[in-house]
């Protein structure tokens, strides 16, 4: 039927003028409609809404993008929504959440996989940290690993669900530190995970490090390493977990960007992958962003693709023995 | 004190127009089926973009106060919960309506709101330290043992029999289990894609409230085609405040259980009107009552209903955990602003922090007064011939059911839950229970899952679940919410179905 569809409008096109190039040059000519996988309110909503409150300016698309929530299953609603039920004409754009759809699509039971979508450009990068309460006896990840050796599995320690940064995160720790531990996914997503770690229902966490900065900056919790390659400007004296002898790379960031169904007009993806990594690195959006401690990485179209490709690699393996 | 030095910025000239604002568009918002406080909240965040953080936060509250409010609107005179908040309401508040009190029910409803409301508020303003503590004591195990105590009540709520609540139960409970289970992901029934994501609440709520009464309006229609005007009764206000005075015992127990309940992460708000209304019926004198059009039964509902507001924004403002999805809105809200809420937003930015709570306590004063205001026009709905009235309802439910996530999906659940309950009521089931069920479910269980996973890996299942005061103290209330339930059974014979009792009732 879509075929079809596509079919009739490129006729169409055909007849009513040879003015543009590519069919494409006055796209968008109507406002442009966002899917977002997560409820109102959470960090990927509030960053879609912010990364795309400049879409209607001139130097931008010139067309406002709207923002519909699709949340449920962890992402999954949304995205089976975007890959198998949304027209692929430009018009319909996705946010995507790596590693959370990649490690979804590798663990099974979802109609997406990475080939079902096409990346436009990336806007924000949120690593996942390891944090403790206050109150805990744990200074450093070297503190939780011996307590963890010292008593295999008993170590309890939350994250916001299954196939997510945070139990990449965890299962990454497991397997550099060599030691059993108990991760405790919380149907809450992060705010649930970070609350039982502040009451003590848990040891510790993975958790957002824009969530857990704001969490210590409010004396509710210690920061002990970041899941990261590098140091991160929120939290420049927290080590990474590599220095502090762990072998982990960045396989588990939160790495948020925007896609569209697979089926675009190659045209559309083109212009959009030359338009919004510049509408992200906007001064007002990068000024409220930092505001809200949303740390924003924007890559452009062929900086995803290959970082989708290793994500993949990276998730096939370390999700292979679960 | 401090909260009483900010009272002045409520009163500028424009913080005061965007209170006004707000307390309006919450009411209408929360007067439209299928918009929750939460998506109402949610709508309203761009518009703040341009405003002061302070400001910003003042047009927020104030429709987060009326929108919970104004769902009252619907309940009452559509038997169509805007939220799961007002459940309850619909009980005895449409009934009322139907008797021609739509009036005097709204009025009640808003006079409670306000007095819950502000009970809240001054808790949050008093208490935060305090109440901040007590949020955090409830972990996975007494959250468990919360939703099972509500389990318990499922029972005697709004059926004609104690089996034939905890049947509706049950289907609620299994209606809960479909979807991709919350914490490992697994795939529970999913036998069409519109219900991959589960039975979101609130177009199951829409479908198994309003459609059977749409079924029931139009069969109606067709016997008796000389439409049955319905009188409505006038109400003065005067007569309303006097009533919710005189039912003291009620409005304590609404706002009372809203207040606690409201603080616990993750579970106040949808549940808090509903426990109001069964330990209010448990305690009053007139219990059989309940479910006729009784006026204690909308003072609990209502007056629990917002006096959760001001409790559930404690986690938030504290510790920067956002407890209900309402709060987590707001808290995009202030993120966009650069502020983040626990101790900095008292230190730093006590002139936001305070504006925005005083304006939460304005907000619910404006938000009686105008409720009040329209409760005697929006009364005359009941006039509408029941032909004209299905179709506005089945209209409304439709644009209701589809908005929640822009998806026809939910509109499929609410039609098919809708025609289940038509047959079910036929049978003296109840709608309140399934949704009771639908609502508890995920609660128990996950809690349940989490719980287990974390007893495993330190001490066992029976010294985390069982041990502790709180562990302890809920265990109790169950046992003795169970045995209430049991002895009432056999103290009295219930009547077949709900109109049996109502037909009774109107005899005496």
């Amino acid at each position: 039927m879509k075929n079809l569809f596509a079919g009739a409008a490129i006729a169409l096109m055909g007849l009513t003028g040879t003015a543009y190039a590519d069919g494409h040059a006055n796209y968008p000519e109507r406002p442009v409609m966002m899917m977002v996988s997560y409820g109102a309110g959470g960090a990927t909503d509030f960053q879609a809404r912010i990364v795309t409150m400049t879409a209607g300016n001139e130097d931008a698309l010139g067309m406002p993008i709207a923002i519909i929530n699709k949340p449920g299953a962890g992402g999954r609603v949304g995205w089976n929504w975007l890959a198998t039920q949304a027209e692929a004409d430009g018009y319909t754009l996705g946010a995507y959440n790596v590693p959370h759809f990649i490690a979804q699509s590798i663990k099974g039971g979802v109609e997406y996989s990475a080939d079902s979508f096409e990346p436009i450009a990336n806007w924000g990068a949120d690593p996942a940290v390891f944090v403790v309460g206050a109150d805990s006896e744990m200074n450093s990840m070297t503190d939780v690993v011996d307590f963890a050796k010292a008593n295999p599995g008993k170590l309890t320690f939350s994250g916001a669900g299954l196939f997510v940064g945070h139990h990449i995160a965890a299962l990454q720790l497991e397997k550099a530190a060599g030691v059993k531990m108990a991760y405790i996914p919380s149907n809450a997503g992060g705010a649930g995970a970070m609350k039982s770690v502040i009451a003590g229902e848990v040891m510790g966490g993975v958790n957002n490090l824009s969530d857990a900065f704001r969490a210590a900056a409010a004396g509710n919790v210690k920061i002990l390493g970041v899941f990261d390659l590098e140091r991160n400007e929120f939290l420049p004296d927290v080590p990474t977990l590599k220095e502090q002898g762990f072998d982990i790379d960045n396989a588990s960031v939160n790495f948020r960007g925007v896609m569209v169904p697979k089926g675009t007009p190659q045209g559309i993806i083109d212009k959009l992958a030359a338009s919004v990594p510049a509408m992200f690195e906007n001064g007002r959006v990068a000024g409220k962003m930092k505001a809200g401690g949303s740390p924003m990485h924007v890559m452009n179209r062929e900086e995803v693709l290959e970082m989708w490709a290793a994500r993949e690699a990276t998730l096939k393996e370390l999700l292979a023995g679960l | 004190m401090e909260f009483l030095l900010y009272f002045g910025d409520v009163f500028t000239p424009v913080n005061f127009g965007l209170l006004l604002i707000g307390t309006i568009g919450g009411l209408i918002l929360g007067a439209t089926p299928g918009l929750s406080p939460t998506m109402a909240v949610a709508l309203l965040i761009p518009f703040t973009f341009k405003l002061e953080a302070a400001q910003g936060l003042i047009l927020l509250g104030a429709a987060y106060t009326s929108t919970v409010a104004g769902g009252a609107v619907s309940a009452i005179l559509l038997k169509i919960p805007g939220a799961p908040a007002n459940i309850a309401t619909t009980l005895d508040g449409h009934t009322m309506a139907q008797k021609g009190e739509g009036a005097k029910a709204l009025q009640l409803s808003f006079i409670s709101s306000a007095i819950g409301g502000v009970f809240g508020v001054m808790l949050l303003i008093f208490l935060t330290p305090v109440l901040a503590k007590w949020a955090l004591a409830f972990g996975p195990s007494h959250l468990f043992w919360l939703a099972i105590l509500g389990v318990t009540i499922i029972g005697s709520l709004d059926s004609s029999s104690v089996v034939k609540g905890l049947l509706s139960g049950c289907i609620g409970l299994w209606l809960a289990t479909i979807g991709f289970d919350d914490i490992m992901g697994a795939q529970r029934f999913i036998f069409h894609p519109a219900v991959s994501g589960g039975i979101n609440v609130i177009p199951a709520l829409i479908g198994l409230f309003a459609i059977p009464q749409v079924i029931t309006m139009f069969a109606k229609g067709r016997n008796d085609t000389s439409a049955e005007v319905i009188e409505v009764k006038k109400q003065p206000v005067m007569d309303s405040i006097r009533e919710v005075i005189k039912r003291k015992r009620a409005l304590g127990i609404g706002t009372a259980i809203g207040s606690v309940i409201g603080l616990i992460p993750g579970v106040g708000g949808q549940i808090a009107g509903l426990v109001a209304y069964d330990q209010a019926k448990k305690f009053s004198p007139e219990r059989d009552k309940f479910g006729t059009g009784h006026s204690e039964g909308v003072i609990a509902a209502e007056a629990a209903n917002n006096a959760m507001v001001g409790p559930s924004l404690v986690p938030l403002l504290t510790l920067s955990i956002p407890g209900s999805p309402t709060a987590a809105v707001l808290l995009g809200g202030l993120l966009i602003h650069g502020i983040f809420p626990g101790s900095d937003l008292f230190d730093n930015h006590p002139d936001v922090a305070w504006t925005f709570i005083n304006s939460m306590l304005i907000g619910q004063i404006l938000m009686c007064i105008f409720g009040l205001y329209v409760a005697g026009l929006a009364a005359s709905v009941a006039r509408v011939p029941h032909s004209v009235m299905a179709a506005v309802v089945l209209g409304l439910a439709l644009f209701g059911s589809y908005s929640v996530q822009n998806s026809m999906g939910d509109v499929y659940v609410m039609a098919s839950l809708g025609i289940g309950m038509y047959f079910l009521e036929r049978f003296g089931f109840s709608a309140a229970p399934l949704v009771l069920g639908l609502i508890l479910g995920p609660i128990a269980e996950a809690n349940f899952v989490q719980g287990s996973m974390i007893a495993n890996a330190t001490n066992g299942l029976g010294p985390y679940f069982m041990t502790g005061t709180l562990n302890l103290t809920l265990i109790a209330v169950v046992i003795a919410s169970i045995v209430y339930s049991i002895w009432m059974e056999l103290r009295q014979a219930r009547y077949t179905t709900k109109d049996d009792a109502v037909h009774k009732e109107e005899a005496l």
